[in-house]
């Protein structure tokens, strides 16, 4: 992705940021509230639409196609806040997620596999999804935007508002997809410990551009980074 | 009122209901999705009603009557979204509103100078006058043929909306449509989906409307849509399931008022059952089905 700038009217929210994201790789994208992480991720999926730059997967241009198509091409997305189906029952929220593979054969074992990952959610696939717990509800998130096998996935805050030991159970999640699955992952966390803990590289983002970028030692040496994020004076 | 009068005004409710609940069902639909009032939904039954007279008066056996009215009403409803609503997708929900009574007033306009602004006459057929004693009760062939038919017509739907894939993401429109997107589905085929269902019920209303109504003319939408429109608040806006138990309730209110007034209070009758609703809304401003908004 190179050069995106993106606005809410005449706000900028994201500007001439640039990055990259490497097969099988696990990168972070940090930053406080209002850096823009999140305008980033809608903007590639084509959830916001006024931006500029390019935005490319596999070296084909994506940026400007409507998220229809952008998930079609193999980018799944668990956006912030989960925004699973409530009324929904898990199965149904599951079948929904496999439709941008289209009418496959592959769904059913694909199923299998994510109950595999998540077994929370194997007993609860009859139930409406607005019974389960917060954990359970990222979890469902995760493996809808895993359903139609996508060879890059998003996640927007996976973590956010869930127990200490939820969250490391999703950061091992991250981190099992990435070796078992070969899924590449660009996530965006505010939990900055963590998300090093497990990625490859990391961007780190301010008012809407990127301010460092680099391997989670560098970051953690980075005195920008330990000044606002790791508790470290500067 | 006796027993006896409660007992044959519900029967007569229930047939009435179950026109406003097909109606209702194709409002609540567009709405729960896309946030539109479609006013000009009655102009589908218009449109379904003119067809019907047509064909009837032209001798056309009623095995063909019945699709080519459903195919008209359906496919109304595709024009519709396509001709006025799809330029405005994202618009606010004014917006969509007054397009909606533009249409609405367009086709009756359309209607008036083409055919006529008159009432055209549907003639009765044999069947749909025919009657049944039972015990003290009397039922109308027409009212069995529209209860049943439309208890069928819901079956149908839970069946559509729960095991196909196209229902379930229509359901699932209703609470993020973002989100719907972002599972590979276009946008554009769930809200033609839901514009070809809203008029393929309205085309079966209207079906059972005009069948015993003796005549149609450019105005016989309004009164129709703005039942079912109240019926759809009662129930709960933008909830399938309020949509229907709205429709009976304001079927049966209806028919047992009116055999409660007599004399000069008959011509409040209207203003009558609006009060009751207005209470009802008061007490329950969420619908009889509708959940409360949860915050945040």
């Amino acid at each position: 992705m190179r050069g995106l700038t993106a606005r809410y009217g005449p706000v900028v929210a994201v500007r001439d940021v640039s990055l990259r994201v490497g097969e099988g790789e696990i990168v972070a994208l940090l930053g406080a509230n209002g850096a823009g992480k999140t305008t980033t991720l809608m903007s590639i999926v084509g959830l916001h639409r006024a931006r500029t730059g390019t935005i490319a997967l596999d070296g084909e241009e994506i940026g400007g196609l409507p998220p229809e198509r952008v998930v079609r091409r193999g980018v799944g997305l668990a956006p912030e806040g989960r925004r699973i189906f409530a009324r929904l029952t898990v199965a149904e929220n599951l079948r929904l997620g496999a439709a941008a593979a289209g009418r496959s054969r592959a769904e059913d074992a694909r199923r299998e596999r994510l109950l595999e990952l998540f077994p929370a959610l194997r007993e609860r696939l009859r139930l409406p999804a607005a019974s389960l717990s917060g954990g359970e509800q990222q979890q469902l998130a995760i493996a809808r935007a895993l359903m139609p096998g996508p060879r890059l996935l998003l996640l927007d805050e996976p973590t956010l508002g869930l127990a200490p030991k939820l969250v490391r159970l999703v950061f091992d999640l991250v981190v099992r997809l990435r070796d078992e699955e070969g899924v590449t992952i660009l996530l965006v966390e505010q939990n900055v410990h963590q998300a090093l803990r497990v990625s490859d590289r990391a961007y780190l983002m301010r008012v809407g551009g990127i301010e460092a970028e680099g391997t989670p030692d560098e970051l953690r040496r980075d005195r920008r980074v330990q000044a606002a994020y790791l508790g470290v004076p500067e | 009122m006796t027993l006896h009068e409660f007992v044959q005004q519900c029967i007569n409710g229930l047939s009435l209901g179950s026109t406003y609940a097909l109606l209702s069902l194709g409002l609540a639909m567009l709405f729960s999705i896309m946030g539109l009032i479609n006013f000009a939904h009655g102009e589908l039954l218009t449109i379904g009603g003119y067809v019907m007279w047509t064909m009837l008066h032209h001798d056309v056996s009623w095995i063909l009557v019945v699709p080519a009215t459903l195919l008209a009403t359906t496919l109304a409803a595709v024009a519709m979204e396509r001709i006025a609503f799809r330029p405005l997708r994202g618009a606010s929900i004014e917006t969509l509103l007054v397009t909606s009574f533009a249409l609405a007033f367009f086709i009756q306009t359309v209607l008036q100078i083409g055919v006529s602004a008159e009432p055209e006459p549907i003639a009765h057929t044999g069947w749909s006058d025919r009657g049944y004693s039972v015990g003290p009760y009397t039922v109308g062939l027409i009212q069995i043929i529209t209860t049943a038919v439309t208890f069928a017509v819901l079956v149908a739907l839970v069946v559509f909306l729960r095991r196909t894939l196209l229902g379930v993401s229509i359901r699932a429109a209703a609470e993020d449509f973002a989100v719907v997107r972002l599972m590979g589905i276009s946008a554009g085929r769930v809200v033609v989906a839901a514009f070809a269902l809203s008029g393929l019920l309205a085309g079966i209303a209207a079906l059972l409307l005009f069948a015993s109504a003796g005549s149609v003319s450019p105005t016989s939408g309004t009164a129709p849509v703005v039942a079912a429109f109240i019926a759809v608040v009662i129930g709960g806006l933008g909830n399938l399931t309020g949509a229907v138990v709205g429709g009976y309730v304001l079927g049966f209110a209806d028919q047992i008022l009116a055999a409660v007034h007599s004399g000069t209070i008959l011509q409040f009758h209207d203003a009558v059952v609006l009060a009751i609703l207005i209470g009802l809304l008061l007490l329950r401003p969420q619908g009889l089905v509708g959940r409360r908004q949860e915050l945040a």
